[in-house]
């Protein structure tokens, strides 16, 4: 029953997405606030309707009822809770509710939150969002309904692949979702400001918290997923530059580089149509993500190729989403009034340098994702696109615009002092080259790659510090008047120099541990043991362990650094008994911000004949860095948020902090 | 029958469903080692460089299907013999197509994917300075209308 009851909350969800959009559309068009207002009531139900068809995929999931197609072919009795909750999200169908549910409740917000939005804007935005909500939905129903019952419900599901029963697995997706579809929120303004013809300070300060939350969530969403790469797949690696991977990162690129145009708009009127652009391209990266990833067209996906049909419903979605945003841009964009003037020399002109570069790095993802579509199509023959061309092509890109990102803070708006920016980072220029230095000298052997990652995390980490040093005068004026100005500072302010902190901390890991990554690999009997850099591991033994769903083979390996004992290492071999796989868990030992890796391979005989075995370790230095670096990011944007609520929600307060900073 | 389980890394999942298998960075594996370091590094350098055919975009560094298994064999042999890195590149290739080089080899057909990044940067580039050179349009100049200003600051406080 609850089945039946999610499945016609669904379709009703889809009926009050038309009405969302219809009575939005009226209400615009008739400037009548009751039409707009039962638009805005309609949104509401909306999510609702796909809230209550989400909870009761939930409980068909916690209740193990494999009459649901969805919940026989992705779940089990014997998986434990948490399991069985992601696995709504797990499959195609519930991640389409999932995407569906971000949606709607982002319109929903936007219908009842947006009060400060000119009422035309407001309408037309709701309706967009309708528009939005209404091909998702009829997807989600027609092509892709998670409730569906089975004829003859089997016994037994089939479980969820092993490999992706992980905590960071099961809670990455929302966090992902929420970010993608954030964009839609900043998608639907964009429009709305196009049909009314008018974009400007106001409308990037609309825009710039929405911005700023999925932007947020998005980078926590990939951090997640690359977390469990690194430790779940058992070789350490965090990135690969996969397609699908790619598919999350080109949305992120865009987001970044809206973010920053943002500013402009708001604080200067200028680089509107720009920051307009960049709003659609945002939610379109989004879009072609959940294309790329859901019809198989491309390699690395090819073996969850759902269904073509699926996917050409997907990328018609797409193409009407992106087509219909991108017209409209090109046909009311020439209209709008050009802002501000500013010299090249200055925050705009730093700014648009970083958006010049974000661009193009987010084209070179895209190029490289698409272009062994493009080869195959256009001379039959396909190529493979691998890290190697990602680091010759999108790394020296990046590296140049963070080269060049602590200066753009330092430099006012309209007429900047580059001199004077740089003069006031030669502590910072100068901690760098120090720490290059000290890694050029002290690592063995020689790695130009971490010697110039170091350097570079430092310079930016050294540079957003010297930036608040400027903000509240240290070293000018008192001690005691410095650490006044710092309580004055807005929080935004604090969010940038997060963000650019956690930029430099993830430079310096990534470099550091791509070029120091230790590897080691023995057949070791109990009592042997191998050295990776300055640790030694010993097998004390192997032993039988048991899961809620899994048999395991649990080694028990001491760690040790020059004799001194470090940490108990215990890596698992599991078999999953409902779908027979073995996957591997691996035991971290954290050190220093670096992990002592540890994988228990499969058992044979050793170098002398004795059966032992196959122990793999890497010592990945600084390897925390690479995660921590993205969470001061997120930390970063959540702190910017939090100001910009203040300011928007409370006038009183923001009206004290004008005269505080006078 | 196995479906797209979750939006991002799912290909690697397939590792595991397709040979029950435990994917470690097989190429490390003792058993198949060269005795001496120096070629064992050039060899796992070229690994990372050569695609698994057979599997959803892993490298045969990686991968631990039999055809990676004996690429990574047949690698290791032919740089005993001698051979430099270009000519088992061009070997496989010839083999297996360029579909097999994870990083694709510079050509006429490929310059624009090589180029592109680059020629981009140096366009916008030099049209941003083209503009920012060229006299300032007296138009532009135009700030808010003070009516404007104040609805501005009016959403400003709310």
């Amino acid at each position: 029953m609850t089945a039946e009851l999610g499945s016609f909350a669904l379709v009703l969800a889809l009926v009050l997405s038309v009405a969302q959009a219809g009575l939005s559309i009226a209400g615009r068009v008739r400037g009548s606030a009751a039409l707009a207002g039962a638009g805005e009531g309609a949104a509401a139900g909306a999510f609702l309707g796909v809230a209550f068809a989400f909870f009761a995929l939930m409980i068909a999931f916690v209740t193990s009822d494999f009459s649901v197609a969805n919940v026989a072919e992705n779940s089990h009795t014997a998986k434990p809770l948490l399991y069985k909750i992601a696995g709504v999200w797990g499959s195609h169908d519930g991640s389409m509710l999932l995407w569906c549910l971000a949606l709607t409740g982002f319109g929903a917000v936007i219908a009842l939150s947006g009060g400060g939005l000119p009422a035309r804007l407001k309408a037309s935005a709701v309706a967009t969002q309708g528009l939005l909500g209404t091909m998702f939905l009829a997807y989600a129903v027609f092509a892709s309904n998670p409730l569906i019952r089975l004829a003859n419900p089997p016994v037994e599901g089939a479980s969820l692949n092993p490999i992706l029963q992980d905590p960071f697995l099961a809670i990455h997706p929302p966090f992902l979702y929420a970010g993608y579809v954030g964009m839609s929120v900043v998608y639907s303004l964009a429009v709305a400001a196009l049909i009314e013809g008018r974009i400007d300070a106001a409308w990037a300060r609309w825009v710039r918290p929405w911005t700023l939350a999925a932007w947020s969530l998005l980078t926590i969403g990939i951090m997640l997923g690359s977390f469990w790469a690194y430790y779940e797949l058992g070789w350490g690696g965090w990135w690969f530059w996969d397609p699908v991977e790619n598919a999350s990162f080109m949305p992120w690129l865009a987001a970044t580089a809206l973010l920053h145009s943002a500013v402009v708009t708001e604080k200067r009127g200028a680089l509107a149509t720009w920051t307009m652009f960049l709003a659609l391209l945002a939610f379109t990266f989004s879009m072609l993500g959940a294309f790329l990833v859901r019809s198989g067209v491309l390699t690395s996906v090819h073996a969850f190729a759902v269904d073509p049909t699926r996917g050409t419903i997907l990328l018609v979605i797409l193409g009407v989403t992106a087509g219909a945003g991108f017209c409209l841009f090109a046909w009311r964009a020439p209209t709008l009034a050009p802002g501000g003037l500013f010299a090249p020399v200055s925050r705009e002109g730093a700014l648009i340098l970083n958006n010049l570069f974000l661009s193009v790095c987010a084209f070179t993802v895209l190029l490289g994702t698409l272009y062994p579509l493009i080869g195959q199509a256009l001379s039959g023959e396909s190529v493979s696109i691998g890290p190697a061309y990602y680091n010759l092509t999108f790394t020296p890109l990046m590296a140049i615009v963070l080269l060049i990102l602590p200066a753009g803070p330092l430099l006012a708006w309209k007429r900047g002092d580059l001199l004077g920016a740089l003069q006031r980072l030669w502590w910072a220029a100068a901690l760098a080259v120090a720490a290059a230095g000290v890694v050029l000298i002290l690592s063995r052997p020689t790695k130009g790659l971490a010697v110039l990652g170091v350097g570079l995390g430092v310079w930016l980490i050294a540079g957003a510090l010297a930036e608040v040093g400027e903000r509240v005068r240290l070293g000018r004026a008192g001690f005691g008047e410095a650490l006044r100005r710092l309580r004055g500072l807005p929080r935004g302010a604090f969010g940038m120099t997060l963000a650019h902190i956690g930029v430099g901390v993830f430079i310096m890991g990534a470099a550091y541990e791509t070029a120091f990554r230790i590897e080691a690999a023995q057949v070791l009997s109990p009592g042997e043991s191998l050295k990776v850099g300055a640790y030694a591991l010993t097998l004390d033994g192997v032993g039988n362990a048991e899961g809620p769903n899994y048999l395991a083979e649990r080694g028990a390996i001491s760690v040790t650094r020059a004799g001194h004992p470090v940490c108990q290492a215990h890596p698992e071999r599991r078999l999953y008994a409902p779908g027979r796989q073995t996957t591997s868990k691996v035991a971290l030992c954290e050190q220093n911000l670096g992990d002592v890796y540890v994988v228990l391979g499969e058992r044979r005989p050793g170098p002398h004949g004795a059966l032992g075995w196959l122990v793999r370790v890497y010592w990945n230095p600084w390897a925390r860095l690479i995660f921590i670096g993205p969470f001061l990011m997120a930390l970063g944007g959540a702190v910017s948020l939090s100001d910009r609520r203040l300011r928007l929600g409370v006038p009183r307060r923001a009206a004290r902090t004008a005269q505080v900073r006078a | 029958m196995i479906r797209d389980r979750f939006t991002r890394f799912n290909w690697r999942a397939a590792c595991a469903v397709l040979g029950a298998i435990v994917c470690i960075g097989a190429a490390s594996d003792p058993a198949e080692r060269l005795a001496d370091p120096a070629k064992e590094a050039r060899a796992r350098a070229v690994f990372q460089q050569v695609r698994c055919v057979v599997c959803q975009n892993e490298s045969i560094d990686d991968s631990e299907a039999d055809l990676a298994h004996d690429l990574r064999q047949s690698i290791r042999q032919q740089i005993v013999q001698g051979r430099s890195d270009g000519q088992i590149r061009a070997f496989l290739v010839t083999r297996y197509g360029e579909f097999i080089l994870l990083k694709p080899r510079f050509s006429l057909g490929n310059a624009a994917l090589w180029l592109a990044p680059f020629g981009l940067v140096l366009i916008a580039g030099g049209a941003l300075i083209w503009r920012a050179r060229r006299p300032a349009d007296p138009a532009q100049t135009a700030d808010l209308t003070p009516e404007e200003q104040a609805r501005l600051n009016a959403l400003g406080e709310n």
